[in-house]
């Protein structure tokens, strides 16, 4: 098979202050290719492209677009050239509205009239089925129809390249399904399109290549279907992934007079999810399930007073407590990692010490901040048990890659040492070793006697981990399933039944 | 809900005060409406609008109205409003030297007679009756006239200049600068206390001619704060000054507390720049007799032999530190 | 080693500029450092500077966190002062006699109501959200009508020997009383972050209010505390011009001096849009501006000129500080660095030649 290449890399290096992200990395990208570009968290993924669309400035190599040597000042040039660019942290403005973001400030978008604007939205939007009004602000829309908007922007049918980096990270299946076709049009056109991401069965189903980085330096390019997903890991991790089927989950011992460490009844928020009853037991990991925008997240905000709660009442092991705002919250023992990383998570000037010990420093307080050596220790603690790639605990977080942004937030709230910790997404952005990593932290947590609430887009994830699902429709749950035998598709179906079960399952 | 109310309570019961005060109408006043600036523009404006207030009184047999602010479009819109009242005279201090002929006009057809003071207006003269100013030239030549009259030989002058561009900065250096050409003194440093005629900005021109080493005899600040800047950096350097001192001192405004550091020989002089012109004008009114044009007001300028405590009383303005005080 | 280093490469705005200030007036005049002692008190160029600085100094302070938590300015600096000044002249000169007590009581008080007027605009900016800009632009326009009114319409003397001792020396103290007060203010700040988790807090909800809420940190509380500190730091500044003045001028007191401390702030390196700030940057910012204003004055130009050089420096400095600069000045430095990548990177724009791969990777 010879097709014609159009982008081609080479001895592309690239450094940052303490960290060589690129060392004479080679690639190269096909007419009517997916490329997958594969590689552990702050493998370098995402500086490579940022080296192509003229983000960063590359130290050395030599990039050519259809033979011709490139040198892009901003990431405008490239969107002129025809590249289209989807970053892995949303950069859109929030507080335009959705058809302004899709159009402004692209190349031919020389729009008269915001009438003719929003039309042109309106077709964009309904060809991608994304639930959004062109008029609407975006910072009313979710992450995920965020993310389908940027994707919107940065397609444009008579685009030569597409870059997506980790653009799959917040969708749901049907939402991936929906890219997926897209992809595959683009491709018959002739589209090259580099798509970044950790979920391997995505990489199977959509790519023709693959090329794996390592600790910034390029392991190889391989056709799909010539490497086996375990050879896949392999590379990528240097070496051999632990079996993931091994993991044990963990069962509470549950007697009916047990009093759960937290329990809430009727409780509501005015992010708009229905007065709903909950309850978890020490040791317990349990799991909201449910497509997006099904209530999920709405539901541990509630918990957590992370909207405004507006209704119910909420006891801890027993005891009824008032919960008003996140510090209570924190205050009783709950912690909470964000589904949004940017906007809720990071400080992102601040560095990973300050960000990793801010939550235990605020139950500490205001008067009593530790001394540097402590702060340091701790930061020092964390960034070694999660492995967070960062040249040292001064650094800003914003100059981490976007997985070891997650942990860092993830590490603040191991820290603190809640008696129940939820986690939204923890997983989103990680790479594949992290992942079962963060597994099996989680059970262990639970074994040591710390409730966790864990929710994921991916199923398997929770089927792995909780020994209870919550699932949710349309701000409500519907179901709860218990059992060890659970599968995705038991679950997918209670979902699509929207039926009112609350029984055991099996 | 409850402090709501209380405050829509308290707005209806001043407003309600206000309609009642509006609606008083006593006959046999004479009917004036005062067009000032506010009081916080200086301290010469806090004594010309408390000396408004106290000659255009009920008491002296007057109806008067007072607008005070800063913006030139808000004075004139209380000038239309005067006129439309039908006020008997309409006294103007205006923001802007500009932009008022239409407003002048129309008074005059009305038959209001206008009478400007402290700030003159470019329009024809037709437009008012009188304008009753203080000649910053005059008060200029007449602080260099005593600067002249010193018997120092050279005379080596450190000038701190107001608000650049002022009325009062034009005039008052003015006449420095016409004496400094003409080689009758030398201006040795040149500098200005900026927009606030700034005590500090004051200080720091004085201690910048000391830091360059420049050798001066004379200090003559724009304003009486200025006069206290430049002074407080002569003492800070240890050089004397005052009435028996190396550096002669003057400040203009006729602040009290200018004039008891000049009684106390702290100070030289201090030239008058007189706020009450209500009397004045209140005599030509009374009288029937009002002049025509422009008209200056007499300004003096006192020095350590000829302040009393009397001509203190009369003629200065702002607070009294009280005799033999004196004010760093 | 390397925090060394960085908080260097933080404070190189200002410290350069400093240095080139320092370099004008020693072509000027050799002797700019001398210091002699007159009257008992040290006399110089460099006492001159922190005698003058000190109320600017104070609110850059103040200044410096308003801005960091809130992401704007509190431009009623000056006004506030006015007023807490207004009060402390008050109670001193109604309680008859001046002694220390009532000088410190009327500090007091002047203290309370700095906090209060702090209060004032901080409840706007942190519970109704208005810009803070906007908010304190209330007090910048009444605020002196306010201080007016307490001064009885006049301008009240403060003339009594501690009020002048404060103002200028105390007999026996080689160093002026202000620079003193200056000192002290600082050293109290220094304090005050080292003991508390201010800086922490105020950053992050400068940063991300957001994830400052959800990490237990009220954006709103932080907000207000650092408008009341601003109040605070109103009252001291007031305190020490009103006793250097000695009067009470309530129309020309610290006018416009918030545009001094923004550009302060500005200065030191911090961002006027919040976040991460540095207190010891704008310190430096607010001596930097104090030696500019000097040193135009002893370059002798020309009054009417003034204001245009001063904004022609300033506008030179803050393109210098921009992003945009900084970043470009950066890869320079890179550049010069590490010549060899330097060499690879101008060869990147031409054409690929397959020699040029090749004398690579011999390297
Ligand atoms: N702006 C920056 N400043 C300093 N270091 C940076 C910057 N951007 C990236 N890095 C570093 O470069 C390395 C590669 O980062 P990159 O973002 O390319 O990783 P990635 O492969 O995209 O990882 P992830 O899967 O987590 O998104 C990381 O060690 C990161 O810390
Ligand atoms: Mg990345």
């Amino acid at each position: 098979m010879l097709s014609e290449t159009i982008l081609e890399m080479k001895d592309i290096s690239k450094s940052f202050p303490g960290v060589k992200a690129l060392d004479s990395v080679d690639f190269k990208l096909r007419k009517g290719e997916i490329h997958a570009l594969m590689g552990e968290n702050g493998a370098g993924k995402s500086t490579l492209i940022k080296v192509i669309t003229g983000v960063y400035e590359k130290d050395a190599g030599i990039i050519t677009l259809q033979g011709e040597p490139i040198h892009f000042k901003a990431p405008e040039d490239a969107q002129k050239k025809g590249i289209g660019t989807v970053y892995q942290e949303i950069m859109l403005c929030p507080n335009l509205t959705v058809a302004e973001n899709m159009f402004i400030g692209r190349s031919h978008s020389s729009f008269v009239n915001w009438k003719q604007m929003n039309e042109k939205a309106v077709q964009l939007l309904e060809s991608l089925s994304i639930p959004a009004s062109p008029v609407q602000e975006l910072s009313s829309c979710s992450i995920a129809v965020q993310q389908m908007i940027a994707i919107a922007r940065a397609v444009d049918m008579d685009c030569k390249i597409l870059i997506l980096d980790e653009p799959t990270s917040s969708l749901d299946e049907d939402e991936v399904q929906k890219l997926f076709v897209l992809m595959r049009e683009l491709k018959e056109r002739g589209v090259g399109i580099i798509f970044i991401t950790h979920f391997l069965e995505q990489v199977y189903e959509i790519s023709d290549r693959i090329t794996v980085l390592r600790n910034g330096k390029l392991v190889g390019e391989y056709e799909t279907s010539a490497l086996s997903q375990f050879n896949l890991i392999s590379k990528m991790l240097g070496n051999e992934l632990e079996d993931i089927t091994k993991i044990k989950k963990h069962e509470p011992v549950v007697s009916d007079t047990t009093v759960p460490v937290f329990e809430s009844k009727d409780l509501s928020s005015s992010a708009g999810v229905r007065p709903f009853n909950f309850n978890i037991q020490k040791g317990e990991v349990n799991g909201f399930a449910g497509l997006l925008g099904s209530g999920r997240s709405e539901s541990v905000r509630a918990i957590f007073a992370a909207d405004k709660v507006t209704g119910g009442e909420v006891r801890i092991k027993g005891k009824q407590v008032k919960i008003k705002t996140p510090l209570h919250a924190i205050k009783h023992g709950i912690g909470y990692l964000p589904e949004d990383r940017k906007d809720d998570g990071i400080i992102d000037d601040l560095s990973v010490r300050d960000n990793i010990i801010l939550t235990l420093q605020v139950m500490k307080g205001f008067f009593k901040p530790f001394s540097m050596k402590q702060a340091e220790a701790f930061a020092d603690e964390y960034i070694e048990k999660l492995n967070i790639k960062t040249p040292n605990s001064n650094t800003p977080i914003k100059s981490l890659s976007g997985g070891n942004q997650q942990k860092v937030i993830l590490a603040r709230w191991l820290l603190t040492h809640p008696e129940y910790l939820i986690l939204d997404e923890p997983t989103r952005g990680i790479d594949v070793g992290t992942k079962v990593e963060i597994q099996k932290l989680v059970l262990k947590l639970a074994s040591e006697g710390m409730s966790l609430t864990f929710i994921s887009s991916e199923i398997e994830e929770m089927l792995r981990t909780c020994s209870r699902l919550i699932v949710m429709k349309d701000r409500e749950i519907i179901a709860e399933l218990k059992g060890t035998e659970l599968t995705e598709n038991d679950v997918m179906n209670v979902i699509a039944q929207g039926g009112k079960t609350t029984c055991a399952h099996r | 809900m409850k402090k709501i109310l209380g405050i829509l309570l308290v707005l209806v019961i001043l407003g309600s005060g206000v309609l009642f005060a509006a609606g008083q109408q006593e006959s046999g006043l004479i009917k004036v409406g005062i067009v000032n600036l506010p009081p916080e523009e200086s301290g010469y404006r806090q004594a010309n609008v408390e000396d408004m207030n106290t000659v255009f009184s009920t008491a002296n047999g007057y109806d008067a109205k007072q607008t005070n602010t800063m913006d030139n479009s808000e004075q004139i819109a209380a000038a239309k409003g005067y006129i439309r009242d039908g006020v008997d005279y309409l006294l103007i201090s205006a923001a802007n030297a500009s932009g008022w002929d239409d407003t002048l006009k129309s008074a005059k057809d009305a038959g209001i007679k206008v009478i400007l003071f402290d700030r003159a207006i470019d329009t024809a003269e037709s437009n008012y009756q009188a304008a009753l100013l203080s000649d910053m030239a005059y008060e200029g030549a007449k602080a260099v006239e005593w600067v002249l009259g010193l018997g120092l030989d050279p005379i080596n002058l450190i000038l701190i200049r107001g608000q650049m561009g002022s009325a009062a900065e034009i005039g008052r250096s003015g006449a420095v600068l016409d004496a400094a050409k003409a080689g009758k003194l030398n201006i040795v440093a040149d500098g200005t206390g900026g927009d606030s005629w700034s005590l500090e900005e004051a200080r720091k021109v004085v201690e910048a001619a000391i830091a360059a080493g420049k050798d001066f005899n004379v200090i003559y600040a724009e304003n009486d704060g200025m006069a206290q800047g430049a002074v407080q950096a002569l003492e800070a350097a240890g050089i004397t000054h005052g009435k028996d001192g190396k550096v002669k001192v003057i400040g203009f405004d006729f602040n009290r507390f200018a004039l008891r550091n000049v009684q106390s020989g702290y100070w030289d002089a201090d030239m008058q720049c007189n706020p009450r012109q209500a009397a004045e004008i209140s005599k030509w009114i009374k009288s029937g007799n009002i002049p025509s044009g422009i008209i200056y007001q007499e300004e003096l300028l006192l020095t350590t032999d000829t302040i009393t405590d009397a001509l203190i009383d009369q003629w200065g303005i702002n607070a009294d530190p009280g005799k033999g005080v004196i004010t760093r | 080693m390397r925090t060394s280093i960085k908080n260097f490469s933080y404070l190189f705005l200002p410290l350069s500029v400093l240095a080139l200030l320092i370099i004008i007036n020693l072509i000027k005049g050799a002797d700019y450092f001398s210091i002699t002692m007159v009257n008992g008190a040290l006399y110089g160029n460099i006492p001159n500077i922190f005698f003058g600085a000190a109320e600017l100094v104070i609110l850059s302070i103040g200044m410096t966190l308003v801005t960091a938590a809130s992401r704007g300015q509190d431009i009623s600096i000056g006004e506030s002062a006015t007023i807490t000044s207004a009060i402390f002249v008050l109670f001193v000169l109604q309680a008859g006699e001046v002694t220390l007590f009532t000088i410190l009581v009327g500090f007091l008080f002047s203290c309370i109501a700095g906090l209060a007027l702090g209060a004032f605009n901080g409840v706007l900016v942190s519970v109704f959200k208005v810009q803070p800009m906007v908010a304190s632009l209330i007090l910048f326009t009444g605020g002196r009508s306010i201080a007016f009114m307490i001064d009885g319409k006049l301008s009240p003397i403060l003339a009594n020997d501690i009020s002048n001792k404060i103002g200028t020396v105390i007999p026996g103290v080689p160093i002026q009383t202000p620079i003193i007060l200056t000192v002290l203010f600082i050293v109290f700040f220094a304090v005050l972050l080292k003991t508390t988790n201010l800086k922490l807090y105020v950053e992050t909800v400068g940063i991300n209010p957001n994830a400052a809420r959800l990490n237990g940190i009220n954006p709103k509380k932080i907000i207000f505390l650092t408008f009341l500190i601003m109040g605070f730091c109103t009252a001291v500044a007031g305190f020490i011009a009103v006793n250097k003045a000695g009067r009470h001028d309530s129309v020309n007191l610290l006018k416009l001096i918030m545009m001094d401390a923004i550009l302060a702030v500005a200065i030191g390196g911090n961002s006027l849009g919040g976040g991460k700030f540095s207190i010891t940057g704008s310190i430096i910012g607010a001596y930097t501006i104090e030696m500019l204003n000097r040193t135009l004055l002893r370059l002798e130009i020309e009054p009417a000129m003034i204001k245009v050089f001063k904004a022609i420096f300033i506008i030179i400095l803050m393109v210098i500080a921009s992003p945009v600069v900084r970043l470009k000045i950066r890869k320079v430095v890179d550049k010069v660095r590490s010549g060899k990548t330097a060499v690879n990177q101008s060869k990147g724009s031409t054409p690929l030649s397959t020699a040029n791969i090749a004398r690579k990777k011999e390297e």
